[in-house]
């Protein structure tokens, strides 16, 4: 069963702020989610969700669309796209 | 006698501070305009020690709850982290490395380095940031550890696309590799130190 995920997004001056949260089981909360995932993406952050791999093995799953978060997902972290420095 | 001695060193402490003063007024001026140009520039960029140091403890949480407590405990005790390269043939663009097993080295606002943990061969520095340019509080730059959370994520994530979005120098370009063998041997010591530490509890827990 799926339960509340939380959208969190990376700040510089202030670490990670709360973008949006919500039962993604209740479709209106659904709804508001997937709104708030298309504009982070809009404005050009990448989204991934930290998981847990075979053997404890922690890692995270770059997501570009709502559906591949995986249902039971407590947070996504949102993050400036990476660009490539001098 | 006394008192041409008191004269004497009555009109050798007026000649010194007549010799010393505008050196001495000079140093406190210079001194006090300096810490108005730093206070003027700090509130320009409006830049906040205090916030800085929360907003780095907030991404340190953050960075926490996503590695694992071996990970943690490496960027807590050594400063970077250490991720395994999953790529057949090594980083793409980098040094091939015939199979043997390669890592990157991650540091805040620093350059991914990768290299040959069996051997300590440095293979290449992947020159890669993460801007946001919305600039909150008139930077771009994420606290330190969300940068490395950020090239964490990247990392494990879709390492290829990382590689290729970075720009890829030679080993030294930025990183001193001295420092890096340092940090490898400071890596080596913390790895024997926790097997050591697990061994220990190993024993308590099974006696």
């Amino acid at each position: 069963m799926a339960g509340s995920m939380r959208f969190l997004r990376m700040k510089p001056g202030h670490g990670e702020i709360l973008v949006a949260a919500g039962d993604v089981d209740v479709p209106e909360e659904e709804r508001e989610l997937i709104e708030a995932f298309r504009r982070q993406l809009d404005e050009g952050l990448w989204a991934a969700v930290p998981t847990t791999g075979s053997g404890g093995r922690r890692q995270a799953q770059m997501v570009r669309h709502f559906d591949e978060i995986p249902r039971d997902a407590d947070r996504v972290i949102f993050f400036p796209r990476a660009a490539g420095g001098s | 006698m006394l008192l041409a001695l008191s004269a004497t060193a009555i009109v050798i402490l007026v000649l010194l501070w007549e010799v010393c003063w505008p050196s001495i007024s000079e140093r406190i001026e210079r001194h006090k305009a300096g810490r108005a140009r730093v206070a003027d520039s700090d509130t320009l960029n409006g830049y906040d020690p205090g916030r800085e140091r929360r907003a780095e403890q907030r991404a340190r949480e953050l960075l926490r709850s996503c590695v694992n407590e071996e990970e943690w405990g490496m960027y807590r005790d050594l400063g970077f982290l250490r991720v395994w390269g999953a790529m057949a043939d090594g980083p793409q663009r980098g040094s091939r490395t015939n199979g043997a097993p390669y890592a990157y080295l991650l540091y805040p606002h620093k350059p991914v380095v990768a290299y040959l943990p069996q051997t300590g061969r440095l293979l290449s520095e992947y020159c890669v940031e993460f801007p946001d340019e919305s600039r909150p509080y008139g930077s771009a730059r994420l606290p330190d550890s969300d940068d490395v959370l950020a090239k964490w994520m990247a990392l494990t994530a879709d390492e290829r696309r990382l590689i290729t979005t970075a720009n890829m120098h030679l080993p030294g370009r930025q990183v001193d590799p001295k420092q890096i063998k340092r940090d490898l041997w400071r890596l080596g010591q913390w790895e024997r130190a926790r097997l050591r530490e697990a061994g220990r509890s190993g024993r308590v827990s099974a006696s």
